[in-house]
């Protein structure tokens, strides 16, 4: 692995994991209305724990060097603050701050991306 | 790419709203329709939602986790008549026999389909806006 791919790998797999978090909340905010739906979330935490130990320190040349593929991938069940009686269990208001909230997320993530390569880019050009 | 495919899902929920928003129209355009016999009167129309679980055939796995119309359904309220003779429609005793829509409940259930509709046009725009500032990532 070079420098650049160490530099943005971390950041990558948070731009996915985030990407993912918000497929799966427009997903729950699509099925608001649908009887007996089970509103999810991705615990983000743990799928960035696994990620981040998942970097396998090599001492031979014939060891693996990638970690391998998570079969999790970090989906969990909301648990209600009320229950519904169709079995629904999206709150509407709790969808739409955590969207918000994931949305700046997103973006922060991206701005920090967006820093290591212009600093990259700023060391490579050497000016 | 994840975010690609919350236009999909948001789009299948925009879809479905629509529906429900074309039955409630429905309904209230025919409310105060009558009809010459129980069997005929019309009955206010309920959309009700499923979540897409299987790949749809014509197209990719685009819309998995969206929702679709799982069918159109009679509100089973039973259909009240009222006499009046001198109506054309009326059966052979004088009765008609009313829809059994209630505006009230219309108008609520337009509501919150338009509500939800918004909510999904709100996820698109964010999601766009969060593409755009992807592809942009490089530019500067």
């Amino acid at each position: 692995m070079n420098f650049i791919d160490r530099a943005f790998s971390l950041n990558e797999k948070s731009l996915n994991v985030r990407a993912q978090r918000m497929e799966v909340l427009s997903r729950n905010i699509a099925n608001a209305d649908t009887p007996h739906f089970k509103a999810q979330d991705i615990d983000f935490k743990s799928i960035m724990k696994t990620a981040s130990e998942g970097a396998v320190v090599t001492t031979n040349v014939n060891h693996l060097t990638e970690a391998p593929d998570q079969t999790s991938d970090g989906l969990k069940y909301r648990i209600p603050y009320n229950v519904s009686f169709d079995g629904n269990t999206v709150e509407l208001p709790v969808e739409q701050a955590k969207f918000g909230q994931y949305a700046a997320d997103y973006q922060t993530t991206l701005s920090i991306l967006e820093n290591r390569i212009s600093g990259i880019r700023k060391a490579l050009r050497g000016d | 790419m994840a975010l690609d495919n919350i236009f999909g899902i948001a789009g299948s929920a925009l879809n479905a709203q629509t529906a429900r928003m074309n039955a409630t129209a429905s309904n209230l355009a025919n409310a105060s329709a009558v009809a010459g016999s129980d069997a005929t009167a019309f009955r206010a129309k309920r959309v009700t939602f499923k979540t897409i679980m299987e790949q749809q055939s014509n197209s990719p796995e685009i819309n998995k986790g969206g929702v679709k119309v799982a069918g159109i359904t009679d509100d089973p309220k039973p259909i009240s008549r009222m006499s009046d003779p001198g109506n054309p429609a009326a059966d052979k005793d004088g009765y008609v026999y009313l829809a059994n829509v209630n505006e009230m409940t219309e108008m609520v259930e337009m509501m919150a389909a338009a509500r939800s509709y918004q909510n999904n046009v709100e996820v698109v725009n964010t999601a766009r806006q969060l593409t755009l500032r992807t592809l942009d990532i490089i530019k500067n």
